[in-house]
């Protein structure tokens, strides 16, 4: 398996009045061709802001400050934010499925128009061919009657049926990787499970990458390989999903399986626990661990000493505390 | 739509007959008297004196003597036998004198629109697309002092300084384009330029803002996210949606230069509707004020009918509706 995208101390910040944010702080992760991966943490935890900057689509006040990110071997950050190398691999090699489906497709033009512009664009088709193509696409995505329901609107399509529009948008170009921006929140239960399961499918066919954000454990649980906890800007602990689950290192994440219930837990055998406190508010962090304040297994040394960095703790997983908190449970 | 129109189209009809009764009414009102205005200018040049005869023979004559319900069903009447009735002081049919001076106030009217609109889009696409540059300082700053300058006080600096300091314009008047074009350009350049500033910079804000919203919105981000170049972006997915509250405006934006051809053709002697309406208020000429605020009304309503339906036809959202 190669790495498709490997991404090095990223650090992007943000100059509000307020002062600097650093929404996300010097974080690493890679993905292999073909893999599915999970970028997990609360709201504001700079998830999103991640991905984005790895596309580059990173608005002002907002700025890439460092780091490296080196896909196909190249480093996209000798690439113009805007310039025509980086626009050839948005949209085409690199994909992106937004949260909110409502509002993330042109309210004004038609289905077909949105997806035949990718294909016109990216594989130099002709309006009549990209359009074939583009029903065939939605076809794939399992929207009925496609070849009618492309001349619609957005409006004219619910929310689960435009995020299947948005897929289809995603995989046109037979991408390298796709980002998923909680690509599920904003549409029913019953919707996000055949959501994710079409995405698995297709990722699966075409082999491709697939980086799932998300602030929900199960989907990461049931569909990623690998799993990158961040928060407060940055990653915490990350490893295969299964050994996260089974054995959670960092207190954080310790934190957040106690507070979710799990499939097939009987009644009454566990107390879910909430993580008390909130998040730190971004400005003015102190150099300390930011998970401090809500940390149960603190100890002297963390009050002293620097955020730790991330060190190995085992095989593939990595984990940025300097409490060993097996046997502590 | 069908529907929709002959709904609107009645709803039209109903506000206008409101609007022709209120008018009615309050010129009527109106502390003063057609005919005495009317019957003064005929004795001086018939050296005859005002006699209390004359003046109820006059009132029989013109209807005036009548009840104000009447005379309004009456005036009705002839509206829908397409008679506009007589001014009392130029003793003439208004059909006549709106068929003479309409087509000039359309004509610069639709001048101060077409190039008040493209002027102001154009404005706030490129401030919108330049946010924070000198030029949309400089254009916004522009806007913002355009906006409150009123229209008559801009018009007649612009006549004292170039007609009565720089002597490069004619102060006033009025000229066939068909006649004279290049005199008829002359002449308009300042009333044409004292209403436009307005249109543009309504226009200009107004664009700006849409714009602004639009290029933050999450459909944009996806546009970006396919690689489209950002040609593209503003020309496809941006402001066929930031034109949609644009359009709106523009029905109100006629209601502004058709208000201010009344200020700006009594500031520059053109004789239009808007001379004619100011000249009629002044001389309590009844039937020419009902007869202007009619056709300014209907055009006003009118116009916000087309809006509307540029509006669907910019929105799928609404077309249905």
């Amino acid at each position: 398996m190669s790495v498709v995208l490997d991404v090095e101390n990223l650090k992007t910040y943000f100059h509000t009045e307020y002062g600097l944010v650093k929404a996300v702080d010097g974080i690493s992760f890679n993905i292999n061709q073909g893999e599915i991966i999970g970028l997990v943490g609360e709201s504001g935890c700079g998830k999103s802001v991640s991905i984005l900057s790895v596309m580059q689509l990173i608005l002002t006040p907002g700025e890439i400050i460092e780091g490296k990110i080196t896909f196909e071997g190249k480093d996209l950050r000798q690439f113009e934010a805007n310039g025509p190398e980086m626009r050839a691999i948005r949209g085409s090699k690199m994909t992106m499925i937004f949260q909110e489906p409502m509002t993330s497709l042109n309210p004004v033009l038609t289905i077909r128009r949105q997806m035949t512009e990718i294909l016109e664009l990216h594989l130099d088709m002709d309006r009549a061919s990209a359009g074939e193509r583009a029903v065939e696409l939605l076809r794939m995505v399992g929207v009925p009657d496609a070849a009618s329901r492309i001349d619609d609107y957005p409006h004219q399509f619910s929310g689960g049926m435009r995020q299947r529009v948005m897929i289809a948008m995603a995989i046109s170009c037979n991408p390298m990787i796709i980002f998923a921006d909680e690509p599920t929140t904003a549409v029913d239960v019953t919707t996000q499970a055949q959501l994710l399961e079409l995405m698995k499918d297709l990722v699966t066919r075409l082999n491709t990458a697939l980086i799932i954000v998300t602030h929900n454990l199960g989907v990461v649980a049931r569909y990623a390989q690998r799993i990158y906890v961040m928060y407060a800007g940055r990653i915490v602990e990350s490893g295969p999903s299964e050994e996260i689950f089974d054995d959670p290192q960092h207190p954080y994440t310790i934190g957040l399986l106690n507070s979710v219930p799990r499939l097939g837990e009987k009644h009454g055998t566990r107390k879910l626990v909430p993580i008390y406190g909130v998040p730190p508010n971004l400005i003015n962090m102190p150099p300390t661990c930011a998970f401090l304040p809500r940390c149960t297994y603190k100890t002297a040394q963390c009050e002293k000493e620097p955020w730790p960095a991330l060190r190995s703790a085992g095989d593939n997983r990595y984990l940025s505390c300097y409490v060993d908190v097996r046997g502590k449970q | 739509m069908t529907a929709y129109i002959i709904r609107r189209l009645i709803i039209g009809v109903i506000i206008l007959l409101l609007v022709t009764m209120v008018v009615f009414l309050f010129v009527r009102l109106m502390p003063g008297d057609p005919l005495l205005v009317y019957m003064a200018s005929f004795d001086i040049n018939r050296q005859t004196s005002i006699s209390q005869e004359n003046y109820e023979n006059l009132l029989h004559i013109w209807g005036l003597d009548r009840p104000i319900p009447v005379q309004y069903v009456d005036w009705l009447g002839g509206l829908l036998q397409g008679d506009l009735g007589k001014s009392i002081k130029l003793q003439e049919d208004i059909g006549i004198l709106i068929a003479e001076r309409m087509p000039r106030t359309a004509y610069i009217g639709f001048i101060t629109f077409v190039l008040g609109t493209i002027g102001g889009i154009t404005a706030g696409i490129v401030c919108a697309l330049r946010r924070g540059t000198w030029m949309d300082n400089l254009i916004t700053t522009t806007a913002n002092i355009g906006m409150t300058i009123p229209v008559f006080w801009f018009g007649i600096l612009l006549m004292y300084l170039f007609a009565y300091k720089l002597g490069w314009l004619p102060t006033s008047g009025w000229t066939n384009p068909f006649d004279d074009f290049w005199m008829s350009c002359k002449q308009l350049l300042m009333p044409v330029g004292s209403v436009i500033i307005g249109s543009i910079a309504g226009m200009a804000r107004l664009t700006r803002s849409c714009m602004l919203e639009v290029m933050r919105a999450d459909y944009v981000r996806t546009a970006w996210a396919k690689g489209l170049s950002e040609r593209v972006i503003v020309v496809r997915h941006q402001i066929k949606n930031a034109m949609i509250p644009v359009v709106t405006a523009l029905g109100g934006a006629l209601g502004m230069i058709l208000g201010g051809s009344v200020f700006i053709e009594t500031v520059f002697a053109i004789p239009g509707m808007g001379l004619l309406m100011t000249n009629a208020v002044f001389d309590q000429d009844y039937q020419i004020v009902q007869a202007g605020v009619l056709l300014f009304g209907g055009i006003i309503i009118f116009s916000n009918l087309v809006v509307d339906i540029l509006w669907g036809w910019l929105d799928p959202r609404i077309r249905l509706a």
